[in-house]
């Protein structure tokens, strides 16, 4: 399957600055009663969003400073909780391509990848460098160079964290692990065959 | 030094190293159910993909299921539609499921134990984040994406990088009125939220060798809310007694070779550890949560922290969190009044908890005003409960009885908070809007708590109660 490199992203900030931002947070439950992942992009942060009667509460994803931002900047332990697809799913069908924070949930940060968006770690000074940047200058470009492990504005660059496996499968295009694991079919019936509890316990 | 159990596992199952530099592992046992499954399958049509191995995954219906009238179909068209595609997709695909029409439908971490599929020495993903709690047994169980069941089920592997191992070492004894959920509640306060990011958690030590099944099973379950992917525990004894004769436990000759093949895999004395952290259970009060994630627990006992107390990297989040509970930094949790009490969930929705509730609620009852219900974890639960008389003491003290599901610990059927109603409640996330409304407000403590909180009208300490 021929994917898109992610070694560049290029665009605008999105800063939602808390920490241990929740995956039912991300994605209230009851808009997961669905079969598909389609839509999902109007619900992203619903209830951090909308008040019960559907006016809004001035969430930074609908202020009108930071319309077309595809950044989205935040801090420690993003996306902690709930094992659901459908967070990284909403937050990239709406718009999102890339996440900058301080730290993330390891499921999460596992959901993004598969699908092709980068999580990538700056240290607590930098975020709030770079959010405080984004907040004053809302229309500021961001890049995230997975190349060169840099988060780079006009003012200033940043060294960026991400494990090297993520990090190399994003910038070659081959987050899509499927086929990967399909190519070694043989050592997985090997190792299927050898395990003790599929041989009966005989050594 | 030697590998301790996790390693061992791992390096059984490890198929090989993929060129991104993760390790392709084997899964042993795959569990699905109707939520992050339908869009796995969707991708494997769409790819023109097989089940590899569809006897290495089993599938139940909890999240969605009503639990006061279980009858199809179910008036939530939307939980009708996602009860039929899983319907189909494990008929198109010859994968066993065990559905409302027989005696095993259930939370999906209850009925792998109990039907005995979950195995000391197995590597155990769900698509679920509370799939540690399968580690109770020695197993390296976690949860996992929908993008990651599409690839267990094409594969029977997955992608993934193996973790650092942190050993938590419990000792000591757990004063009368507290349970495994204080001892991982405790846990949470102490390590905090992402304190887990990047390890797997062995519990253990004396306090959980003397710890039955059900109790370790709670533990492991909330492994993910202090951010570890893993807990586990080794087996021993208390696990193979508990395996014995079960439906998909091996027998007979094979069970013997099988508990000396599960002895084996146990963490020696002298197994190596990324890191250590020691936790004394005696000094465990009765755990309640005040605030918006689960590491917000206090003893019941405690007054709410000051923010001005509060290390400066946590103010912005105990703000935030007294802003959504509406509660008074530095009042005390006792005496705090509930309008809801929910006893259920993967976390403690097993039998022992049902008793240990039973034990509070008998002779006693709802204080007025307050909503009151009992959510066995799997069909198997409820037909012991009611073996046991203990749907009598529920509903003579005002609880329902309901029908077994995940229900109000994440609000995806009928049962839902109102407004911003507060629950007792023994499930496992306190987050914003979790229990069904975006006002809602949950403070989770043990079932026994929930119980005496539920006659109480109010937060009480359970230890008076019993």
């Amino acid at each position: 399957m021929s994917l898109p490199k992610k070694d560049l992203i290029k665009g605008t900030g999105i800063p939602v600055m808390e920490n241990d931002i929740d995956t039912d947070r991300i994605i209230p439950a009851r808009f997961m009663k669905t079969v598909t992942f389609d839509g999902l992009g109007n619900y992203a942060f619903y209830d951090a969003r909308f008040h019960e009667d559907g006016s809004s509460k001035g969430h930074p994803f609908d202020d009108p400073r930071y319309r077309g931002g595809s950044i989205l900047i935040t801090g420690r332990n993003f996306g902690c909780g709930s094992s659901r697809e459908h967070a990284p799913q909403a937050l990239q069908k709406y718009g999102i391509e890339a996440i900058i924070g301080e730290s993330f949930a390891e499921i999460f940060i596992g959901n993004c990848t598969s699908i092709g968006i980068p999580c990538v770690s700056l240290n607590k000074e930098d975020v709030e460098s770079l959010a405080q940047l984004v907040q004053e200058n809302p229309g500021t470009e961001i890049q995230i160079d997975l190349v060169n492990k840099q988060v780079r504005t006009p003012e200033e660059n940043f060294y960026l964290e991400i494990n090297e496996s993520f990090r190399k499968s994003l910038a070659e295009g081959t987050w899509d692990t499927t086929a990967a694991l399909l190519q070694n079919k043989e050592k997985i019936e090997e190792v299927y065959r050898n395990l003790a509890y599929i041989k009966g316990f005989v050594a | 030094m030697a590998k301790n159990l996790f390693n061992k596992v791992w390096d059984m199952h490890c198929v090989g190293r993929l060129s991104s530099g993760q390790d392709q592992l084997f899964i042993g046992l795959h569990l699905i159910h109707e939520v992050t499954s339908p869009q796995a399958f969707q991708m494997l049509r769409e790819r023109g993909l097989g089940v590899l191995h569809p006897e290495r995954t089993f599938a139940t219906v909890d999240h969605i299921v009503p639990t006061a009238s279980q009858s199809r179909p179910f008036s939530d068209p939307l939980a009708e539609a996602m009860m039929q595609a899983l319907e189909k997709n494990t008929k198109e695909f010859g994968i066993e499921f065990f559905s409302l029409d027989t005696d095993y439908q259930g939370i999906v971490h209850i009925i792998g134990p109990e039907l005995g599929l979950t195995q000391p020495g197995m590597t155990i993903a769900c698509g679920d984040s509370h799939t540690a709690t399968h580690g109770a047994f020695g197993a390296i169980a976690f949860g996992i994406g929908t993008s990651q069941i599409r690839d267990v089920l094409a594969t029977q592997t997955m992608a993934i990088n193996r973790p650092k191992v942190r050993q938590i070492y419990i000792k000591g004894e757990l004063q009368k009125g507290v349970f495994a959920k204080d001892i991982i509640l405790r846990i949470m306060a102490d390590l905090g939220v992402e304190g887990g990011l990047g390890y797997a958690y062995e519990y253990t030590g004396p306090t959980v060798s003397r710890l039955t099944m059900e109790e370790r099973m709670t533990i492991c379950n909330m492994s993910i809310e202090g951010g570890a992917r893993v807990g586990y525990m080794n087996p021993d004894q208390t696990t193979f007694d508990y395996l014995q004769g079960r439906r998909y436990s091996p027998k007979g000759a094979e069970f013997d070779r099988a508990v000396q093949f599960w002895k084996d895999l146990a963490s020696p004395p002298d197994a190596e550890y990324d890191d250590r952290f020691e936790l004394d259970a005696s000094s465990i009060e009765p755990m309640v949560t005040w605030g918006i994630n689960p590491g917000h627990g206090i003893g019941v006992t405690q007054n709410m922290p000051r923010v001005a107390d509060a290390p400066e990297h946590e103010r912005e989040g105990i703000k935030k969190a007294y802003a959504h509970m509406n509660f008074k930094e530095g009042a005390p949790i006792l005496g705090q009044k509930i309008d809801v009490a929910f006893i259920g969930s993967c976390t403690n929705g097993r039998i022992s908890d049902l008793r240990d509730a039973a034990r509070v609620v008998k002779g006693r009852k709802v204080a007025s005003g307050v909503r009151a219900f009992v959510v066995p974890g799997s069909k198997q639960v409820a037909r012991q409960a009611r073996e046991e008389g203990l749907d009598r003491i529920f509903q003579e003290a005002g609880f329902e009885f309901r029908g077994a599901g995940c229900s109000m610990c994440l609000a995806m059927n009928p049962d839902k908070l109102k407004d911003d109603e507060i629950s007792a409640s023994s499930s496992n996330r306190n987050f914003i809007g979790r229990q069904g409304s975006p006002r809602g407000r949950t403070l989770l403590m043990s079932p026994a708590m929930v119980a005496a909180a539920a006659v109480n009208g109010r937060v009480v300490d359970v230890r008076e109660y019993l």
